[in-house]
């Protein structure tokens, strides 16, 4: 299985540890894994922000980096829904709604595709507070969202229940978005903060040691938000915990 | 922050007589002098005072982050709102827990919606006619203004020179109380929480609670200024109780009354108005003359498609199983006259467009402000508009591109308002339309425009990307572009920037699977 690694211009630039362990995952399952060189970004910020003419350059050369590969995964759910979900500011030839459908969210991958039923190499002996990113949540459908009155499921707490040691806390509101929102982040940044400030103090009180998250453009901003109002708190992606981190 | 030097009173003294800036402070030898009676007895606080809604400047793009700054910087209230919300929304997911069939019902209720959006003028028409039969008198107003000369011109019929109404956001959409000011007609609100609102001279913040963004102490003050309360007693029985002393009389000597309507049933000409205070009730029956202001979207074609709307109604806006009242009106009492008012006010058209319409599904039930997290934080004042919230982001910018071009960005895009929405509006994802809307539109600020301009010509350019993020304290500064516009940092002002790594990871899969491709 021919799989290209899509490493979101955040984790890029400030979180390499997490391509690296999406990387070495993807590798532990025998993929042949490549990462094309001349990859940016999907396009997102712009669209979300309503410029949707000035991202078609950038998801031309999306198209172009990712056509042919079995399947596109990245350490990113706001990425792949704009890829799989809003992706048109080009032209839809075949070539580019193959790639959009090949497009995968690193947990969607392992749990959907590969169906991994085990992480031997993974310990995490510490207790985490999971944090779902709306994108991942209400949009990729990894959870239930607490809104709807569905039976429960959750493919993190499905993967992450196979790591040795780890122990799950509940926050009073677990679904509640932490402001993090793309621009929003930016363009409306006292109201995002004070829901950054609210998030990470839920988790606090309820115990957690760790925030993780599919999101890594979430967990930038809590932690953002966590040391400004002095919260101790870490943070950490789940493709860190599924690739063994010791921390 | 100040630069006095450390209290020297070891924490002992109220910080209000703490103050740096204190000319009648004593000092000797280095320490201050205190009065042993001000130190020993707490001083009576001030209560924080009520943040006020957005500044509305005519025709100018309402500034909603600014509004919701000043909230936030108002921590009881905020803290308040947001949890009085919250716990509105928790109770919503109780109620839907014990209904087996809730998805269902909401499925239900949006196909009955969008049929009979689809089929409006048909059930209108059947409205019409049955009403009549049954004795109504039906109006139809194209606009705001036609409403109000409309309502005008029956009261001047009868010599009504006071109305009570009920609580109605198609009359908030109207400006009706502005109106009969300047017609000389006194407009009593029944609802406690919207006579409030009026007697402060504000607009209502919320669909069903008109002032939850309020505390007891701002009432207390309300109160204190317009009946004559005691300014320092806050107590809501002693405030509820004054005011139902104050506005008694009003409602039983008033001309006329009005509703609103929550339903409308073609097929036996009649309505619905669901309360929890009577006080439609009130309205409705106490004056000989009763008029229904109601939109035209509010139609459902039969009685037995009401069950399934009553039932998610109160459960998705307050989380109690049913409204105190849900009173049917079928037609003027002996000796009476009942007036039904059909308003469009922008409805037909918004029916016309193809990413919004189906936002006339909506029932006003507000679950989706409860559930916003930016609502909570912000206050409804704060979108400076007739709707706030999630349902307003989408529904403002069709009365008034310019004014509400701000508000769709009010949001997180996080979609917790699609999934408690009763009849399944979509809203988040017409919150992201209207932004396409309105960029393509020229309505959002150049600087905006020029930002993202710049972030799809960088991030388009492999080679100038990589140029630009080949460094992490440059990625800092440029990566996304957006992060660091208007040369202001609106990341960094109330939070931290992320830590820079010693290399991207774009270097490390260089130096270290570089063989490979």
């Amino acid at each position: 299985m021919r799989i290209g690694l899509f490493i979101p211009c955040y984790i890029d630039a400030f979180f390499p540890e997490v391509g690296i362990a999406t990387l070495e995952l993807l590798e532990r399952f025998g993929h042949a894994v490549d990462y094309p060189r001349d990859q940016t970004c999907c396009g997102q910020p712009m669209a979300n922000s309503g410029f949707n003419a000035e991202c078609a350059d950038t998801e031309a050369l999306f198209v172009r980096n990712f056509s042919g590969f079995d399947y596109v995964v990245a350490p990113s759910g706001s990425c792949v829904h704009h890829v799989r979900n809003n992706f048109d500011a080009i032209e839809q030839t075949d070539e580019v709604k193959e790639v959009r459908a090949r497009t995968f969210e690193l947990v969607e991958f392992l749990h959907d595709i590969q169906q991994v039923e085990a992480f031997p190499w993974a310990k995490f002996p510490h207790r985490v507070g999971l944090h779902n990113s709306c994108g991942t949540l209400r949009r990729l459908k990894h959870a239930r969202p607490s809104e709807l009155h569905e039976p429960f499921f959750s493919k993190p707490i499905d993967l992450l229940s196979k790591v040795e040691g780890i122990e799950f806390v509940k926050p009073a509101r677990p679904d509640e978005c932490c402001g993090f929102g793309g621009t929003f982040s930016v363009f409306e940044e006292v109201v995002s903060t004070k829901m950054g400030y609210d998030k990470v103090s839920d988790h606090a009180q309820a115990g957690a040691e760790y925030i993780v998250s599919a999101d890594s453009s979430c967990l930038m901003h809590q932690q953002g938000c966590a040391e400004r109002i002095g919260v101790p708190m870490k943070f950490i992606h789940i493709a860190q915990i599924l690739n063994g981190a010791s921390v | 922050m100040s630069t006095a030097p450390e209290p020297i009173d070891g924490g002992m003294l109220h910080p209000e007589l703490r103050a740096p800036d204190d000319r009648d402070a004593i000092i000797r030898g280095g320490r201050r002098l205190d009065h042993a009676e001000g130190t020993s007895k707490p001083l009576r606080t001030r209560p924080e005072p009520q943040p006020r809604g957005a500044k509305v400047y005519g025709n100018r793009p309402i500034d909603q982050q600014e509004a919701a700054a000043r909230f936030i910087a108002a921590p009881e209230h905020e803290r308040m709102h947001d949890e009085r919300l919250w716990d509105l929304r928790q109770k919503r997911d109780r109620e839907m827990h014990g209904i087996p069939e809730w998805e269902e019902l909401r499925s239900l209720a949006s196909a009955i919606k969008e049929h009979t959006l689809t089929h409006l003028d048909e059930y209108l028409d059947q409205f019409e006619a049955n009403a009549r039969a049954n004795g109504i008198h039906v109006h139809w107003a194209r606009d705001a203004a036609e409403h109000n000369q409309i309502v005008n011109g029956i009261l001047r019929d009868h010599g009504a020179k006071s109305l009570i109404k009920s609580k109605s956001m198609l009359t908030e959409e109207c400006g009706f109380r502005s109106y009969m000011a300047s017609v000389g007609i006194e407009v009593i609100e029944t609802d406690l929480g919207e006579r409030i609102q009026q007697l402060d001279n504000e607009d209502p913040s919320h669909v069903v609670v008109p002032a939850v963004h309020k505390l007891r102490t701002d009432v207390a003050d309300v109160f204190s200024r317009t009946i004559g309360t005691d300014p320092d007693n806050s107590d809501v029985h002693y405030l509820a109780e004054a005011q139902r002393e104050a506005t008694r009389p009003l409602i039983l000597n008033a001309d006329a009354g009005m509703t609103g309507a929550n339903f409308v049933v073609a097929e036996t000409g009649t309505f619905v108005v669901c309360t929890n205070e009577g006080n439609a009730d009130l309205s409705a029956n106490v004056p000989k003359l009763h008029i229904a202001s109601i939109g035209i979207e509010k139609i459902i074609p039969r009685m037995e498609h009401l069950a399934v709307f009553v039932r998610l109604l109160s459960r998705s806006a307050l989380g109690s199983p049913m409204t105190q009242y849900t009173s049917h009106f079928r037609g003027p009492r002996a000796g009476g006259e009942m007036h039904v008012v059909l308003v469009d006010n922008g409805r037909s058209e918004r029916l016309g467009l193809a990413e919004f319409w189906t936002s006339l599904k909506c029932i006003r039930c507000g679950a989706c402000m409860n559930t916003c997290p930016v609502y909570r934080r912000s206050g409804g004042l704060s979108y400076g508009a007739t709707y706030s919230g999630p349902i307003g982001l989408i529904i403002d910018p069709t009365f008034n591109k310019r004014k509400y071009s701000n508000l769709p960005y009010a949001s997180s895009l996080n979609g917790s308002c699609t999934n408690v929405c009763p009849v399944k509006i979509n809203i988040h994802e017409q919150i992201y339309a209207w932004r396409r809307v309105l960029a393509e539109e020229h309505a959002v600020p150049l600087v905006k425009k020029a930002a993202m301009k710049a972030a799809g010509m960088l991030l388009s350019r492999p080679a100038a990307y990589r140029a630009v993020i080949a460094a992490a304290d440059t990625a800092l500064a440029h990566l996304p572009r957006f992060v660091i516009y208007n040369g202001l940092n609106a990341w960094g002002k109330h939070r931290e920037v992320p830590h820079a790594p010693k290399q991207t990871f774009h270097s490390w899969y260089h130096a270290n699977r570089g063989a490979k491709q």
